[in-house]
């Protein structure tokens, strides 16, 4: 993987320190709280309702033992011994003290992490597919490309007050497993009729308050001309972007009010001039970048051990149909350990857990990890004979529950545990979900369905995407759990529609049993998944089976 | 005609530490929700709220939705009761501290 390079890794440096003076300066009274608060952002440290919450960005969701073994060792030093795992592939430690944040940082630089745009009024961390050079469907490795916009986006001089937020999502396959069409730019890869790979540019996505999914404004941009024309959008987006009123800063917003037609137009105007700009040497620098991802040395080793273990131990083989995905070498898996052990907190993961994962990417993985963005660990490279040996390593460290991709594996934003946006609490809430099902014994027979839960319409949690999506709200001061049916986070992305009025907090578990009851008795066969059967039978059956009482009501 | 003012009672967090805080009769920041002040007057939160502002270990004060209890001061909405107990998923925060009340 990258490494930093002298010039990144004094940058890192130099920020760290200044950022320990700003805290100095803060603990000393210079500073006054809303002259820190801009410091802090920029450097990924919230506060939250029990304490100070630092973000840590994980650059396009790769990172490597060392690394994993820093977060361990930061997590026992000086937080509660775990840390949190998030939709924006970074993870959260929710207790560390103000005092102790310049050591934290610093500690990171020493492994090559940082905290840097994490949050604020920036581009912030890069997220990428989180099969990355490793999926089968993949066109191309879409990380040195996040790495280019990672430095050129760091520190730039001009968009470090942009409007709002700004958030960039990558994928080298068509397939897109990182929301593309859901972020203010999503790059999605794809070939044109040439063969040459290049991107479909999705400008304007965003969830929140306002959902919207992106426009495409270029079907197909060459490769060559990413960066140039990234900066075009972003060069837009500073001067047409509102400043007047936060709830409509996002470039989201700038594409309703101005329309895509001229949105684009103002786009492939800027990057005309911008182009001529660049002069090459962005192409020169993705050239050294590509060079430092350079694909592990895949082995080559007897397969059929794989076969025999598999029809022998029903719970490895549970474990590998649902945790395992396609590699682009047939001899090779992706694995998905997941990060939700029913009743756990979605995307938690403790020192032990931390370390234990960057043992096994060492052994049996090339040393590589990942974090994907539905809050779970992947390591990319593993050998079809090492699979028995990495599910026995992790049984027993609640890092082996073979639920990727089913009921329980749900995304859960902190809500009101943490945050001090929140409006509803939302790991709860999931933990029921994930323990119920799990009673039931129901998961594996439910098959494929995603459910996404956010604390707040801040949709930090992604439920808009969720083919069942949870929104905690506050209804005249009690909890209350608002559903979305049919959403989608994939390249055929669809906004959640609203299934009706929402349910107390101890009515949320009950509703989603019924839901899942209706699909169970709707669908044609066992093969027709949650989000088909919702897009063939529509919103009525659902409804049904949420609000029975309406149905008694209206048949009186 | 504007709504009757209700009780109320200050809380911020702490400078260095994070947690939560609120503000005593006697101008200190106590860990207990039940040591707040509990505040009956509108003017008289206003005047509470500039003072806590001033003060320089605490981060964000703002007046909460409060009301009399058997020993003390007690939360009205969920968001300060889970502020003053800590998060429903692990037992960390001010549940576990050992002088919690
Ligand atoms: C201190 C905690 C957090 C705060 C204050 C916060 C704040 C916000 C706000 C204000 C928005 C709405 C932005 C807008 O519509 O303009 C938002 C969106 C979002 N946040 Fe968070 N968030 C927090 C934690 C998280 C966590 C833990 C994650 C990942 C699990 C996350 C990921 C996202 C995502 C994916 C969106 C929606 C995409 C978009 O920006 O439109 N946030 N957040
Ligand atoms: S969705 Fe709301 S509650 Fe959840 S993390 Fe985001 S801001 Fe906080």
């Amino acid at each position: 993987m990258y490494n930093y390079t002298d010039f990144d890794a004094h940058f890192v440096r130099a920020r760290t320190a200044q950022f320990a003076a700003q805290v100095e300066r803060r603990i000393s009274g210079a500073l006054t709280e809303d002259e820190f608060k801009p410091f802090r952002l920029m450097n990924g440290v919230y506060l939250q309702l029990h304490a100070y919450m630092l973000r840590v960005a994980i650059p396009y969701g790769t990172i490597n033992p060392r690394q994993m073994r820093a977060l361990a060792q930061i997590a026992d030093t000086y937080d509660k011994g775990y840390g949190h795992f998030t939709t924006r592939q970074n993870i959260q430690f929710n207790w560390p003290k103000l005092t102790d944040i310049p050591a934290i940082l610093s500690d990171l630089a020493d492994v090559g992490m940082h905290a840097i745009q994490t949050s604020g009024n920036t581009i912030r961390n890069v997220t990428a597919d989180h099969f990355a050079g490793a999926a089968a469907d993949e066109i191309e490795d879409p990380r040195p490309v996040a790495e280019l916009l990672r430095q050129w986006s760091t520190d730039h001089p001009e968009f470090q007050f942009l409007p709002r937020k700004f958030k960039i999502a990558i994928t080298g396959a068509p397939n897109d497993r990182a929301v593309t069409r859901a972020h203010d730019i999503g790059l999605r890869m794809v070939r044109n009729a040439a063969g040459a790979p290049g991107f479909e540019v999705i400008v304007g996505g965003g969830l929140g308050r306002t959902p919207i999914i992106g426009a495409t404004v270029r079907d197909f941009l060459p490769k060559a001309d990413l960066l140039p024309y990234v900066e075009a959008v972003l060069s837009v987006y500073n001067m047409l972007g509102r400043r007047d009123n936060k709830y409509k800063a996002r470039i989201k917003i700038t594409l309703h009010e101005t329309g895509k037609e001229e949105l684009s137009r103002l786009i492939e105007a800027r990057f005309v001039e911008l182009r001529a700009q660049f002069g090459g040497n962005d192409q020169a620098l993705l050239a050294q970048i590509e060079a430092a991802f350079s694909a592990p040395d895949l082995r080559r080793a007897d397969t059929a051990a794989y076969g025999a273990f598999y029809k022998a131990d029903p719970v490895f083989r549970s474990w590998a149909d649902t945790n395992l995905a396609a590699h682009r070498d047939p001899d090779y898996r992706i694995v998905t350990i997941s990060l939700k052990k029913h009743g756990d907190t979605p995307g938690d993961a403790t020192s032990a857990q931390m370390r234990l994962i960057a043992d096994l990417s060492e052994r049996f993985g090339h040393s590589e990890i990942r974090i994907s963005h539905e809050q779970n660990v992947i390591l990319p490279h593993v050998h079809l004979s090492d699979l028995p040996g990495l599910h026995a390593a992790l049984r027993g460290s609640g890092l082996e529950t073979a639920n990727v991709g089913l009921i329980s594996d749900i995304i859960a934003c902190p809500g009101m545990d943490y945050c001090a946006l929140a409006t509803a609490r939302s790991i709860p809430v999931a933990q029921q979900i994930a323990t119920r099902f799990e009673e039931l014994k129901l998961e594996h027979d439910i098959g494929p369905l995603k459910i996404k839960i956010s604390g707040c319409i801040n949709a930090c949690g992604h439920h808009h995407v969720g083919h069942i999506g949870i929104l905690g709200l506050d209804r005249a001061g009690v909890e209350n759990y608002q559903i979305t049916l049919g959403g989608d986070g994939t390249e055929t992305a669809v906004i959640g529609e609203r299934a009706g009025p929402g349910f107390a907090y101890d009515e949320i578990v009950p509703a989603i049993e019924r839901l899942i009851a209706a699909y169970l008795k709707q669908r044609e066969n066992a093969a027709e998944t949650f989000l088909q059967a919702y897009r063939r039978l529509g919103l009525g059956p659902f409804k049904a089976a949420l609000y029975p009482d309406e149905g008694k009501r209206n048949a009186a | 005609m504007s709504r009757a003012f209700t009780a109320k009672i200050i809380t911020a967090n702490d400078l260095l530490a994070g947690d939560v805080i609120y503000l005593t009769a006697d101008d200190q920041w106590s860990r207990h929700h039940a040591e707040a002040e509990l505040i009956e007057d509108e003017a008289h939160a206003q005047l509470r709220l500039l003072d806590a502002a001033r003060a320089k270990s605490a981060v964000g004060a703002y007046l909460a939705d409060a009301r009399k209890g058997q020993n003390g001061p007690e939360p009205v909405h969920f968001r300060e009761a889970f502020r003053m107990r800590g998060p429903s998923n692990y037992a960390h925060g001010k549940q576990v501290e050992p002088d919690h009340v």
